[in-house]
């Protein structure tokens, strides 16, 4: 669920209130994002994804709380860690569609004999 | 909400839902030259199950062999509940529109032979994408715009009404066409993405008249770490699998069926991603699922050396195949103006009784939206003149503020705990029998009444307690249908009947809320493969 956001880091931009498809934030009189329905939170880490400053943080658990502190988690290099994968304002530069390696998965499934590690050694060549 | 709405707005077509269906639905009626609003409870670009993860589409190249093998096995594995025309039809408009998915900018990976590989994409670039086509073909887009109702008069629907979440003001949009898009109902599980999908708009079909078909095909789960939201059961296809004490109970590649329901249900499950077992195969398996393994860097366990707990969560008829009945080429309903789309119909036509998850739901909402949009735009420019002149009256009559008929308030946490306790447990909703789920329904018959209550003023408030009445409505749907069809076919078991049984090749229809009557409908055999759409503009956003 979500447990953090970063006061410090956020730029009261909105756009996590916005995208959020369950709508757990409010923000507050001054624009700030505001945990207000901590219970709905559905752990689809979307709003991280958007957020342009690495301001949040959606821990591992879907059910419990989860305590963190900001120091521990930016010295972990957690915060942002999704969006990078992604490449969410990268301009381009990183792309988890370009990257995705799902056609040659199945090359590596167990089961798939000895033909994965052929494959994976032409791709490799590639 | 009796009082006029705080957003008016008039269209040609409203298409209720965010995902990718009534993102396709909303191109396409827009393409068809349709005024064009979109209203998402949450936010075009993160609402449905495919935004945040990967999923994988039925995509065939267009070679008659390789389609004919496809629709021979769907409409075995299916239970002969699909047709052929529909898988037909469902292939080349998947085929074209992904045509027009990497024109527009997706980024397509390579496979082994260089070639672009179009049978998979990332949630998040695949929505964010579809934002700006949506945009760009001119569609206005609401935003936390949740629809509470549909409004109606003699000549059909005629537009929505709702709540915006972020000024709790109420909005009306009127509309000679109304898509619904509002996905399946997997009743808040947690399963990836898919709290938005509460049933809401199978509800509002519902109110109208429109039958349900095929809802005892909602027997769905997927697997997950217990912690975790990620089901993508693919990354499980490298693990082996433990008791309890630790003892291997699966060495990993192909399991045998129910692997996962039969062991859960006698005590905890183990897994480790024991075939990860190289630093080159564990950087493809990332690569290829990479939202699977956050909440594991973030929660400091190493999946492919550590042992993690796992847990199946719900997917109700996300992944299953039950929903809104279609009547039409076009995904028309029962009534005029009236189409659906994507999980919040039946699938039956294509996917027949068999999940549709991944590649076939997929696939689906890319189709069944372009044709909902096109027979929208064209059922909307047909007629005289806008919806703004009819005398058109709000349609719902549960969970809502002005249809109570108690002042107490409706309970809707311990209403969302009881149906979730029928819905979730194996016991009662996997290892289907009669005995188990009659009592489940008459327990969830007893929540009905419940729903009827007083809704507070906020907007959470009355969206919540409107989920209520469409979950409680689903769940009962859910287990009536599957209480009827006496035998096994497909997802659909039932212990006392495990055959298939040929009399029953035939859908299921439910009618009602209250009182719900069922009556069987054969499945139409021949015809022909209606062409696809296709839409001529600029392919750039």
């Amino acid at each position: 669920m979500i447990e953090l956001v970063s006061e410090e880091r956020c730029v009261t931009c909105g756009l996590c209130v916005k995208v959020c498809p369950t709508n757990v934030f409010d923000a507050d009189d001054a624009g700030l994002p505001v945990i207000a329905r901590q219970e709905d939170c559905q752990t689809c880490f979307m709003c991280e994804a958007y957020c342009p400053v690495d301001a949040l943080f959606v821990a591992h658990h879907a059910d419990e709380k989860v305590e963190v502190t900001e120091q521990d988690l930016v010295d972990r290099s957690m915060l942002g860690s999704w969006r990078a994968i992604i490449g969410f304002g990268s301009n381009g530069k990183v792309s988890m569609a370009a990257s995705d390696t799902t056609p040659i998965l199945r090359s590596v499934r167990p089961g798939a004999g000895g033909r994965g590690e052929a494959q994976r050694q032409r791709n490799t060549t590639v | 909400m009796t009082g006029p709405a705080e957003e008016r707005l008039t269209a040609d077509v409203l298409v209720i839902g965010g995902g990718p269906a009534g993102a396709w639905a909303a191109w396409s009626a827009a393409s068809h030259g349709a005024r064009t609003v979109l209203a998402d409870k949450g936010y075009l670009g993160t609402s449905g199950a495919t935004a945040p993860g990967g999923t994988g589409f039925l995509y065939v190249e267009p070679d008659r062999e390789k389609r004919e093998k496809a629709v021979a096995e769907r409409l075995k594995s299916g239970g002969f509940l699909s047709e052929s025309p529909w898988i037909y039809r469902l292939m080349e408009q998947a085929y074209l529109n992904i045509q027009l998915v990497e024109k527009w900018g997706y980024r397509f990976p390579l496979d082994e032979n260089g070639n672009l590989y179009k049978s998979h994409m990332q949630g998040p670039e695949y929505m964010e994408l579809m934002r700006r086509v949506v945009r760009k073909a001119g569609v206005t887009i609401l935003d936390q715009h949740p629809a509470l109702e549909l409004l109606v008069d003699e000549h059909g629907v005629g537009g929505a009404r709702g709540v915006n979440r972020l000024t709790g003001g109420s909005w009306e949009v009127r509309a000679n066409a109304v898509v619904i898009a509002t996905g399946g109902c997997a009743f808040l599980s947690k399963g990836l993405g898919c709290n938005v999908q509460t049933g809401d708009g199978q509800l509002m079909a519902s109110e109208l008249g429109v039958e349900m078909s095929g809802m005892e095909f909602s027997r769905q789960y997927a697997t997950t770490a217990a912690f975790s939201t990620i089901t993508r059961n693919r990354v499980l296809g490298f693990a082996s699998f433990y008791d309890g004490e630790g003892n291997l109970i699966h060495e990993g590649g192909p399991r045998e069926d129910h692997f996962f329901a039969k062991h859960l249900a006698q005590g905890p499950v183990y897994a480790k991603l024991t075939h990860g077992n190289t630093p080159e195969k564990q950087a493809i398996i990332r690569a290829s699922t990479p939202l699977w393994f956050v909440p594991f860097d973030r929660a400091g366990i190493d999946p492919f050396t550590q042992s993690f707990p796992i847990q199946m969560r719900y997917e109700g008829t996300i992944r299953g195949t039950g929903g809104i009945r279609l009547t039409g080429d076009y995904c028309q309903t029962s009534v005029q103006g009236l189409f659906a789309a994507g999980d919040a119909a039946s699938r039956e036509k294509t996917a027949g009784a068999k999940s549709g998850g991944g590649a076939y739901n997929a696939s689906w909402a890319i189709a069944s939206g372009t044709w909902s949009g096109k027979g929208a735009a064209e059922h909307a420019l047909a007629q005289g003149k806008d919806a703004s002149h009819r005398n058109v009256k709000p349609a719902g009559r549960h969970g809502l503020a002005h249809t109570a008929d108690s002042t107490a308030p409706i309970p809707v946490r311990e209403v969302v705990k009881a149906v979730q306790d029928e819905m979730f447990p194996l016991r009662i909703n996997y290892f289907r029998s009669e005995p188990v789920l009659a009592g489940a329904l008459e327990r969830l018959d007893r929540q009905w009444p419940l729903v009827q209550g007083a809704v507070g003023p906020s907007a959470t408030g009355r969206v919540q307690a409107r989920e209520a009445a469409a979950m409680v409505a689903n769940a009962r749907w859910m287990y009536t249908a599957a209480l009827i069809r006496k035998e096994t076919r497909g997802m659909h078991t039932m212990a006392e009947y495990p055959e298939l049984d040929d009399s029953m090749n035939r859908r299921l229809l439910l009618s009602g809320i209250e009182r719900i009557a069922h009556r069987w409908e054969s499945v139409p055999s021949g015809g022909q493969t209606v062409p696809p759409v296709t839409v001529k503009e600029g392919l750039t956003v």
